[in-house]
């Protein structure tokens, strides 16, 4: 091997910390996107299933449009306020990223709080998972999301507890990214279910 | 306490059962007396169980595998036994243990043989061959394994407590439901293929990065073998199929333990999405576990043909379409269940296109044959053998595309016979040809040939003696997985057959043997050089086993042929003038303490163990937490050690040099 | 000798093989679909295991005198070929593959100059079920009809997923609670076959067999009269007991059925609010 290949060759590990970046951000995209055939799958599983009602109650009875707005509401602004905290992590700002990053958490809590008031409703109403295909779809799919989002909660404690510990330091805003990447998609997500759960089942 | 745990979940039942458990105890206690005697508990988990080195976890897969085919196998012999016996009569095993059998037989098979021997060969040789020192993310490769092993763990507990599953390996609700089937068996099922899928599905992510972002400089995508192809093909795969798997397994598993309505019969269950759902999964599965054997062939067949590859072009082309097309056809694996013509000969026709880019690749590797000088090294033998029996296995899948066809020949051994037609002259000869081929990368020196050839003739000819029945035993009307029958005609047939697994458990021996022989003269098999066969890509310029780093120096990529390019121009092997500091991932212990608690977890939630299995969740949240905030996982080799390391490999280098002039 | 025996004695069991000797027109033409498509695929296949295993012997190492080309790797024109012949072969077989999936529907009632008999089949652990609405009789375990006249059967399961299968008259289809699939057979002569179960469906699997009789037009009618003497009547009460697991049950015959037995056994899974319309048969198979 020639000596001009020798000295290309880099000191710092692989292509030091943004080739380290770079491959954790591809490596979680490729992560959401196997997220995504499940939740695909789950709604073409509540699609299919929507009528079996087995002479129970079906959407029209259940959802509650204000409860799905609020809860709406709660999500994409909790993305919003996400986005500031990114966007102050790149100015180094401590105090500002740990502000937003709570913002956050309390939408994303609030969020989580309704949904399992939603679900406490309907189950004390005989209406829960185990009374038909309908509802077993129902459940899995809003629920296999808010579980989600409570993970994201308990990621953006952690992710709080490292910035006030380490800093805002490369592993710690690259980890930041990623969640970012995931919070963003679980709004997607829930637009979807919006649309396909609770719009046409309220219709 | 303990669930529904008790005393009865031991197998006291039978004899069989007992046998079995005994033997696995037996085995497993076995092996830990051994390890004792030899004072190795330390250096195994120094250096084994907590290594996140590639090489090393790609070697503790292929051993799982090879374990596991043994497992799987005994299980095939049992079945053929009992088919060869049980003409009018219960045959010699005890009521439907026989279908526990056909369903661990399947599900070891598919999940534990085939998917850790396939992740071992693509975790040792693909960040060789692409110039890199790891994989993109060292320990989510070590929690893979782990968390493969711990589903393997789960199946061969449930040959000691409790009983597994007699839903076959595909585990169709409504009888993998609660109402028919509340007992544990469907459960182990269950939770051995989530836990193992989900260490699946980070497999294939972490190919893909590797593959994608850690190439060696020069190294474009049409540079890359056709294994680094065939493996990226499969791992995206893995990457979007799995999820398919999670999902079937995971709402069959809510039908089984919160009464929810998916596939039951009553209260709006459509038991029809599972088949959807679990072959969206399955299809695909098949050529995960393929792409990567075609990959292997193709450079078995270059390196004994000694000739180039032909169309290697094509080849990329042709494996990127079959990886494609794999999502396209799911549903010729139910043609039967009633879906309307329009449907059924869309997926006929899909499944037919999906046939053209296969019978392109065999004529390639047929023209790398054409005008090359063959040395029949047992890889080679596999290879040939593959060719000519694949395509029968290819024909019959044809045949089966044919939905009205396929009205006669569903879920007859006509099936059983093609698809062990693809999977063993296919999957089983691919990777036992790789494993052949790079044991001496791996270990440091060759495999015997004799004993290699011997297994090769016996497993060849054991197929056709086992599977040929098959096929007209499907064209007489034979169900599968029967456990007895009444129809005398079907006996002879099946004695055939009982005598081709025969012949192939001697195959496995001469497996065995060989590994025995070589081990006991390996000084003289040695290879010193890291390149035993004249080898033209850059796995074979590493040292045979590679150092932890793999390469002192990255090297700088030309050609598809980067090994044989730099030979051409002289500059193979050549001495660097300097070394640098060199960076590799820790060992940790977190991937084997995860394994060990996803194993505990599957039991706990198999058996009821509610307390046990939130105790195991939280630990596991806990140890992923610690896992990932952890900022210090790397430590040094410095460039001195790397010098020494070098140093001594060029002088063993020049040492046999000069013994051969 | 002995090789050759029992490659002779294999020929002619093949040649007599339930898919290979079928005896009615749609297990038939599904037969000789198998026959057409396997003559097509051994175009292929053959001259590759032939030409592999002369390239193996020519090109082995020690042949010194065969050509050696070691870095010729491309050919336009061969590449081509390979990638067009399938092809081509492929768009002759799916355009047969369209062509016979649609004239096979299993739902799609065989052309006859006579009416199809009805027949209702009900799959339980472990044995069949037949109910005969025209005849007013039901049977376990035996499905007789007139040979010449084709015989429309309406499938369904009291238990979990099975798959009727006759080999020598027609396919399978799978019989799945909740939902009735539909499948259409004829016999051209008289005669006795064997139907099975191909899905697994638990311990009794193994012996859910039946008889499968094909008969005379005056046979059935004398068939048909004797059934509807039986002692046995399958009221509810019967029907419950009959549904419980058992294996190798015997030819049973009863003489009346609950009224509307077939579509309640259907119901039961779906919660139908209403009767079923005559002649729209509740819960049939959703077809796409």
């Amino acid at each position: 091997m020639s000596a001009a290949v020798m000295h290309a060759t880099p000191a710092a590990p692989e292509g030091g910390a943004a080739a380290t970046h770079e491959q954790r951000a591809l490596g979680f995209w490729l992560y959401l996107m196997g997220d995504a055939v499940i939740f695909a799958l789950l709604f073409a599983t509540y699609v299919i299933m929507v009528d079996n009602t087995a002479g129970g109650p079906g959407g029209k009875a259940l959802f509650n449009l204000r409860n799905a707005g609020l809860e709406t509401l709660l999500l994409l602004v909790s993305s919003t306020t996400f986005g500031f905290a990114s966007l102050t992590a790149r100015t180094g700002n401590r105090t500002a990223v740990l502000f937003w990053l709570l913002v956050t958490f309390v939408l994303g809590a609030g969020f989580v709080f309704l949904e399992l008031r939603e679900f406490a409703g309907m189950i004390g109403a005989g209406a829960g998972p185990d009374r038909s295909g309908f509802l077993s779809a129902f459940f899995t799919l809003v629920g296999t999301h808010g579980l989600h989002v409570s993970v994201g909660l308990a990621w953006i404690l952690i992710m709080s507890g490292q910035v006030m510990m380490k800093g805002l330091s490369v592993p710690v805003t690259s980890r930041l990214f990623r969640l970012g990447l995931f919070w963003h998609f679980l709004d997607i997500a829930w637009v979807g279910i919006f649309s396909i759960v609770y719009l046409p089942g309220l219709l | 306490m303990f669930g529904r745990l008790t005393i009865e979940a031991l197998p006291l039942y039978s004899a069989v059962a007992a046998g079995g458990a005994a033997v696995t105890v037996g085995g497993a206690l076995l092996v830990a007396i051994v390890i004792t005697w030899l004072g190795a508990w330390r250096y195994l988990w120094t250096e084994w169980l907590t290594s996140v080195d590639h090489k090393r976890i790609g070697i503790m897969y292929i051993v799982l595998a090879l374990v596991m085919l043994l497992r799987g196998f005994v299980d095939a012999i049992m079945m053929r036994a009992q088919q060869a016996m049980a003409l009018n009569s219960g045959g010699y095993l005890p009521p439907e243990h026989f279908d526990q059998i056909f369903s661990s037989h399947g599900t070891i098979m598919i999940f534990f043989m085939a998917m850790p021997f396939m992740t071992g060969l693509i975790n040792i040789i693909m960040p060789l061959q692409i110039g890199t020192r790891d994989v993109a993310f060292p320990f989510l490769n070590s929690l893979s394994l782990w968390l493969t092993a711990s589903g393997a763990g789960l199946v061969m507990v449930s040959l000691v407590i409790g009983k597994f599953s007699t839903a076959g390996w595909t585990g169709y609700p409504p009888y993998s439901g609660a109402e028919y089937n509340p007992g544990v068996g469907v459960d182990y099922w269950i939770w051995a293929i989530l836990i193992s899928g989900v260490g699946s599905t980070l497999s294939g992510i972490n190919f893909i990065v590797t593959i994608l972002k850690r190439r060696a400089p020069g190294m474009t995508l049409m540079r890359m073998t056709p294994f680094v192809w065939t493996a990226l093909c499969s791992s995206v795969l893995m990457a979007f199929a799995f999820p398919a798997l999670t999902v079937a397994c995971a709402l069959l598993a809510l039908d089984r333990l919160f009464g929810m309505h998916f596939f039951t019969n009553a209260h709006g269950g459509n038991m029809m999405n599972y088949p959807n759902l679990f072959w969206i999964w399955g299809h695909p599965e098949v050529y995960i576990l393929i792409l990567p054997a075609f990959g292997i062939f193709s450079e078995v067949v270059a390196t004994f043909a000694r000739k180039r590859l032909f169309g290697y072009k094509s080849l990329v082309y042709a494996t990127a379409a079959i990886a494609i097309l794999s999502f396209t056809v799911w549903l010729h694996h139910f043609f039967t269940m009633g879906s309307s013509p329009n449907v059924n000969a869309f997926f006929g026709i899909t499944t037919m296109i999906i046939a053209v880019p296969t019978g392109v690749k065999v004529f390639n590797w047929l023209l790398t044959m054409y005008r090359g000088r063959i040395d029949f090294h047992p890889s080679m033998l596999w290879t040939v053998g593959f060719m000519v029996t694949f395509v029968i296995g290819g024909m019959t899948g044809v045949l089966l595309a044919i939905p009205s066809a396929d009205f006669l020949m569903h879920n007859t051994t006509f099936l059983v016979a093609h698809f062990h037609n693809m999977i063993i002259p296919g999957v089983l000869f691919g990777y036992v040809a790789g494993y052949m081929y790079w044991f001496p990368k791996a270990f440091g020196f060759t495999l015997d040939r004799k004993w290699g050839a011997a297994s090769f003739w016996c497993w060849m000819i054991g197929f056709y003696l086992a599977f040929m029945p098959l096929y007209v035993l499907g064209f007489m009307g034979m169900p599968r997985r029967m456990e007895h029958y009444n129809d005398p005609s079907w006996q002879p047939y099946l004695m055939v057959a009982a005598a081709g697994a025969g012949l192939i458990l001697v195959g496995i021996a001469c497996m065995a043997i060989q590994l025995v022989v070589s081990v006991r003269d390996r000084r003289r098999t040695a290879d010193v050089s890291g390149d035993p066969w004249d080898g033209r890509t850059l796995e074979w310029a590493t040292a045979s086993p590679p150092p932890a780093y793999n390469f002192a120096v990255l090297p700088e990529v030309r050609d598809r042929e980067p090994l044989l390019d730099m030979k051409e121009r002289g500059t193979a092997w050549q001495r660097p003038p300097a070394y640098q500091d060199i960076h590799l991932p820790k060992n940790s212990m977190v991937g084997v303490v995860m394994g060990g608690l996803a194993f505990v977890l599957g039991f706990a939630i198999i058996w009821h163990i509610w307390w046990l299995a939130a105790a195991c969740g939280l630990a596991m949240w806990v140890a992923m937490i610690a896992r990932s905030s952890d900022d210090d996982a790397e430590f040094k080799v410095s460039a001195a050690e790397v010098k020494q390391i070098e140093d001594a490999r060029y002088r063993a280098l020049a040492s046999q040099t000069a013994s051969r002039t | 000798m002995a090789v050759a025996a029992a490659l002779s004695a294999g020929a002619c069991d093949l040649r007599h093989s339930a898919v290979l000797d079928p005896k009615g027109p749609i297990a038939l033409a599904e037969r000789d679909l198998l026959r057409d498509a396997i003559y097509v695929m051994l175009v292929v296949i053959v001259p590759i295991i032939v030409l592999t295993l002369v390239f193996a012997w020519r090109y082995r190492a020690s042949n010194t005198s065969a050509a050696y080309t070691p870095k010729w790797s491309e050919s336009v024109r061969l590449d081509a070929f390979v990638w067009l012949v399938p092809a081509l072969i492929v768009v002759a077989v799916a355009v047969l593959v369209w062509r016979s999936t649609h004239k096979l529907d299993p739902y799609r009632q065989i052309d006859s100059s006579v009416p199809p008999l009805e027949v209702q089949v009900v799959a339980q652990d472990w044995k069949w079920l037949f109910i005969y609405p025209g005849q007013g009789v039901a049977v376990v375990n035996q499905l007789a009809f007139p040979s010449g006249r084709p015989v429309s059967l309406r499938i369904t399961s009291d238990t979990v997923m099975n798959s009727f299968y006759v080999p020598q008259l027609a396919g399978q289809i799978y019989a799945m609670a909740g939902m009735q699939t539909r499948l259409q057979l004829l016999a051209d002569q008289p005669g006795k076959f064997v139907g099975r179960n191909s899905m697994y469906s638990g311990g009794g699997f193994s012996d859910q067999h039946f008889e499968v009789v094909a008969m005379t037009p005056a046979e059935f009618d004398a068939w048909a009269a004797k059934a509807g003497q039986a002692p046995a009547r399958l009221d509810a009460a019967a029907y419950s007991a009959l549904a419980a697991k058992s294996r190798l049950n015997p030819v049973t015959y009863y003489s009346a059925v609950e009224p509307g037995l077939f579509d309640s056994i259907i119901a039961k899974y779906t919660h139908a609010h209403h009767a079923p319309a005559a002649g729209t048969p509740a819960g049939a198979a959703p077809r796409r």
